[in-house]
């Protein structure tokens, strides 16, 4: 049976982000339920990213820019994207609405959208943030008004007489019912329900009535003169959607082998709940199963993930920050550029020889300020070029050590090895792992020993999972 | 506290010895690639080649009509039919084109293109559908279908530092290295080494476990049968001065060491030719010819060259017209490339690009590029092209 800390660990670590060295030893005097209810309670602070005030690239600006006065515009916006991106994750290594971030970070996975627009990626990042476990009707129905996603899926083409089906058809292939459960004709004709959805350039939902096709569709058996609320209404009524929305949290949150009777339970809550996202996840996370063996530890860490959480069990500051942006792009996973309409493929994507290399090496590489061994790859796209920028190889950071060294007590060196492991990793550590540790641990001091082991456990394929 | 060099070094990590394993090597000298093994040699050119520019329709009024200020002029371009020449910069693939050594494969491309970087060179990669979302690339699926008993990562390398989607399969993944000698470098890096020597797992039944140290295991033992096998570095020195070449030189000297490789994939980028088109496009098919040139001179001198077949493309061509800036946007139907001795018809292969037939300014493709890929899963890399692709397709006789 896990312990009391690896279950606690584990809520935090599914729930979050991981729990701060210095919370563990409180933390472990208060029982499960009550983590769970100051996570909630931590949760309902409600803070948008604020790095941009309006829109920077306002048609009427990029017309009166010229020439050069575009490349510069083009320029600024990149510089834009980068600064939100650090934004965002940095909020997820500090902020105490964890879980609020966490279900961000989902959602902004399952609602896969890239815009050059960072005013617009920051208009959708917070209003996934304000509706992130609030209704699934709601937020459904906000995504599908934002702007960066009508941009991305099209739907700002999508006009009476020449409908453009890209947002229908992911709206139900991958946002709620999933393959299988609706037809052809049904994409047709909830393409034509959302004619005439747009934005502004404040990035603002627009009804353009005179795009709308208002005549009668047939969708899902049933005809009338469909709008584009009435499709999301239709496919919440579908019990399928409850049942594709549980399984994709079950297999992020707890664990991707799925348990059909589990799921069918959890489904039929959320949709008797109106899909309320907050009940569906304390219903998780105060489940027995959520806390049994084979669900602790089997999560292959999402770079995202990966990378937030060193940063929080280390305390680990960078300089300069984009070497996080370097880590992100060669660990294959950045923020607000997903790589296509499906989101980030997880599991065992993640790891191939190359980025595994890369999380073998990365913790010693932040303490020895050195190079990683490797380069980013060039798209040939000039939006992304910047991420692949060398300069940003050395990666430079700074832990707190503290919280670290109290947590490994004073005792042996295999004692210190036997608290921090318990600490770092969800599963066990082989003899042979503790052999090959302590038989490098420098003896010199406790400071140096307690460094090197946490380093060493971090750059164990152990330390992968979650 | 502890400098931090200073506990590196005193760790006795910093001193592992280099791993050598012989029964390790043992194993591979059996798999070594036969000599009727074929080769792939994949040629990315990343972010979108103007195929207009590459291979011009000198003859064309529609096309001069369309560029005025970047289109390549018939005097300059290098003929090689009545209608088309190649672009100017590219001497050296015409020498390689006058020898017979070159397929050109007009108007390639898929239904519904996409004119986003990421998503068409995702469905290049992945071989899907335009609507279509997948986890892995068609040679990572070549992969997991050769694989029966023994699976091994190196039968397809990456030359470079990460490995992309194509690479990577269900069961199995490619392997990405920038060059043997830096790639043995980086698993002897002490923590990297000690895991792979002496690392190991509480619960073996702990299946992403079992995974992440296997993949451990694999890439240190592959990058010492690989760095072993090209220790002797070919004295072949007629490559330019540029990464492509430096890459292709790498790929070379892998085959000539006979490892069981059976594809290479390799990426020239800063095709997004927006702006100032000519100088930008030029360099770069200059440097993919010259490299890709000294390439085939090297396979020749090694006398490997009939067992390499080398194929390069683009995620999508560009527009028909060209933009204010000089340069052109995405666009959508392109060239494919495609280089060997065993070629079933050398030169141009189909029609030129139909300009006066355009798809909202943008060329309409007549060949669906996963029927090259049909036919050389079939006739070069002997598989299943239809487990490989996911459905079938009819080949285009290519090979």
């Amino acid at each position: 049976m896990p312990t009391h800390q690896h279950q606690l660990q584990h809520l935090y670590l599914r729930a979050g982000f991981g729990i701060a060295p210095q919370d563990l030893v409180a933390g472990l005097k208060m029982p499960l339920q009550e983590h769970v209810e100051r996570l909630f309670a931590e949760s309902q602070v409600i803070s948008p990213l604020s790095l941009l005030k309006d829109n920077e690239l306002k048609l009427i600006k990029i017309l009166l820019a010229g020439q050069e006065g575009r490349s510069e515009m083009v320029a600024e916006a990149l510089n834009r994207g980068r600064e939100l991106n650090l934004l965002w994750l940095n909020r997820m290594a500090t902020n105490t609405a964890t879980l609020r971030e966490k279900m961000t970070l989902f959602w902004h996975g399952h609602f896969a959208t890239r815009t050059f627009n960072a005013f617009f990626a920051q208009l959708q990042n917070n209003l996934i943030r304000e509706k992130a476990l609030s209704k699934f009707g709601d937020l459904l129905l906000s995504v599908s008004k934002d702007a960066a996603m009508l941009q991305f899926l099209n739907n700002q083409q999508n006009r009476k007489g020449s409908p453009n089906e890209n947002f229908a058809r992911e709206l139900m292939e991958l946002f709620t019912l999933g393959r299988g459960n609706y037809t052809e004709s049904d994409v047709k004709e909830a393409a034509r329900a959302f004619t005439g959805w747009g934005f502004n350039q404040q990035g603002e939902f627009v009804f353009r009535r005179f795009f709308h096709d208002a005549d009668e569709k047939i969708f899902m058996g049933k005809s009338g003169n469909w709008g584009g609320e009435d499709i999301i209404r239709m496919i919440l009524e579908k019990r399928e959607t409850a049942w594709f929305i549980t399984q994709k949290i079950y297999r992020h949150f707890v664990n991707e082998k799925i348990d059909t009777e589990i799921i069918s339970e959890l489904a039929k809550h959320f949709y008797e709940s109106e899909y309320d996202i907050a009940k569906l996840m304390k219903k998780m996370f105060t489940a027995d199963w959520f806390y049994a063996p084979h669900n602790i530890g089997c999560r292959i860490k999402a770079p995202v993930e990966y990378i937030t959480m060193f940063r929080r069990q280390f305390g680990m500051q960078f300089e300069p920050e984009h070497a996080l942006l370097f880590l992100q792009k060669l660990l294959g996973q950045i923020l607000f550029y997903p790589p296509n309409v499906a989101g980030w493929a997880e599991g065992q994507n993640w790891i191939d020889s190359s980025t595994l290399m890369i999380r073998t090496l990365m913790p010693f590489a932040t303490w020895r300020e050195i190079e990683l061994p490797v380069e980013p790859k060039e798209e040939g796209d000039v939006n992304t070029a910047f991420l692949a920028q060398r300069g940003f190889r050395k990666l430079k950071a700074t832990a707190n050590w503290q919280p670290l060294l109290t947590l490994a007590g004073n005792g042996s060196e295999r004692d210190m090895l036997e608290k921090l492991a318990s600490y770092l990793l969800q599963t066990e550590l082989s003899d042979a792992n503790q052999r090959l540790i302590l038989q490098n641990t420098p003896r010199h001091s406790r400071e140096a020993a307690v460094q090197f082991i946490s380093l060493a456990l971090a750059s164990l394929p152990e330390y992968q999972l979650c | 506290m502890a400098s931090r060099r200073e506990f590196i070094h005193q760790s006795s990590l910093a001193v592992v010895g280099t791993m050598l394993a012989p029964a390790f090597l043992k194993v591979f000298e059996k798999n070594l690639l036969q000599p009727d093994d074929k080769i792939l040699v994949v040629i990315q050119l990343s972010g979108g080649n103007d195929g207009l520019n590459t291979v011009v329709p000198f003859r064309n009024d529609i096309y001069y009509s369309k560029r005025q200020n970047i289109a390549i002029a018939a005097g300059e371009a290098l003929k090689i039919s009545d209608e088309l020449a190649l672009n100017p910069a590219m001497e050296k693939f015409r020498r390689l084109y006058d020898e017979g050594w070159v397929s050109i494969v007009n108007s390639v491309g898929y239904p519904n293109p996409d004119r986003s970087h990421f998503r068409s060179m995702d469905i290049w990669h992945t071989a899907s559908h335009a609507n279509e979302y997948l986890n892995t690339g068609w040679l990572g699926r070549y992969l997991d279908a050769q694989c029966t008993d023994t699976c091994h990562a190196y039968r397809a390398i990456e030359i470079d530092d990460t490995l992309s989607l194509v690479l990577k399969g269900a069961k199995l993944k490619g392997l990405a290295l920038q060059d043997p000698q830096k790639f043995y470098q980086a698993v002897h890096s002490p923590i990297y080494e000690s895991i792979a020597r002496f690392g190991k797992p509480a619960d073996p039944t702990n299946e992403h476990i079992a995974y992440l140290y296997k993949t451990i295991a694999e890439t240190s033992s592959s990058a010492d049968y690989i760095y072993q096998k090209t220790k002797v570095s070919s004295s072949y020195a007629e490559y330019p001065n540029s990464q492509l070449a430096r890459r292709l030189k790498t790929v070379a000297e892998l085959i000539q060491s006979g490892v069981q490789t059976r594809v290479y994939y390799l990426s020239l980028s800063g095709f997004d030719t927006h702006v100032r088109q000519i100088p930008q496009q030029n360099r770069l098919l200059s440097e993919y010819s010259e490299a890709i040139y000294a390439f085939v001179q090297h396979l020749r001198t090694i006398g490997k060259h009939q067992q390499v077949a080398i194929l390069t493309f683009s995620e999508f061509g560009r527009r028909v017209a060209q933009n204010a800036s000089n340069g052109t946007d995405h666009g959508a139907a392109n060239c494919v490339f495609l280089i060997g001795t065993q070629l079933k018809k050398s030169g141009i292969v189909n029609a030129a690009p139909d300009l006066s037939d355009l798809d909202d300014g943008d060329l309409k493709h007549r060949i669906d590029f996963r029927s090259i890929y049909a036919n050389l899963v079939e006739n070069w890399l002997q598989a299943d092209p239809t487990a490989v692709l996911g459905r079938r397709f009819e080949p285009l006789s290519l090979l």
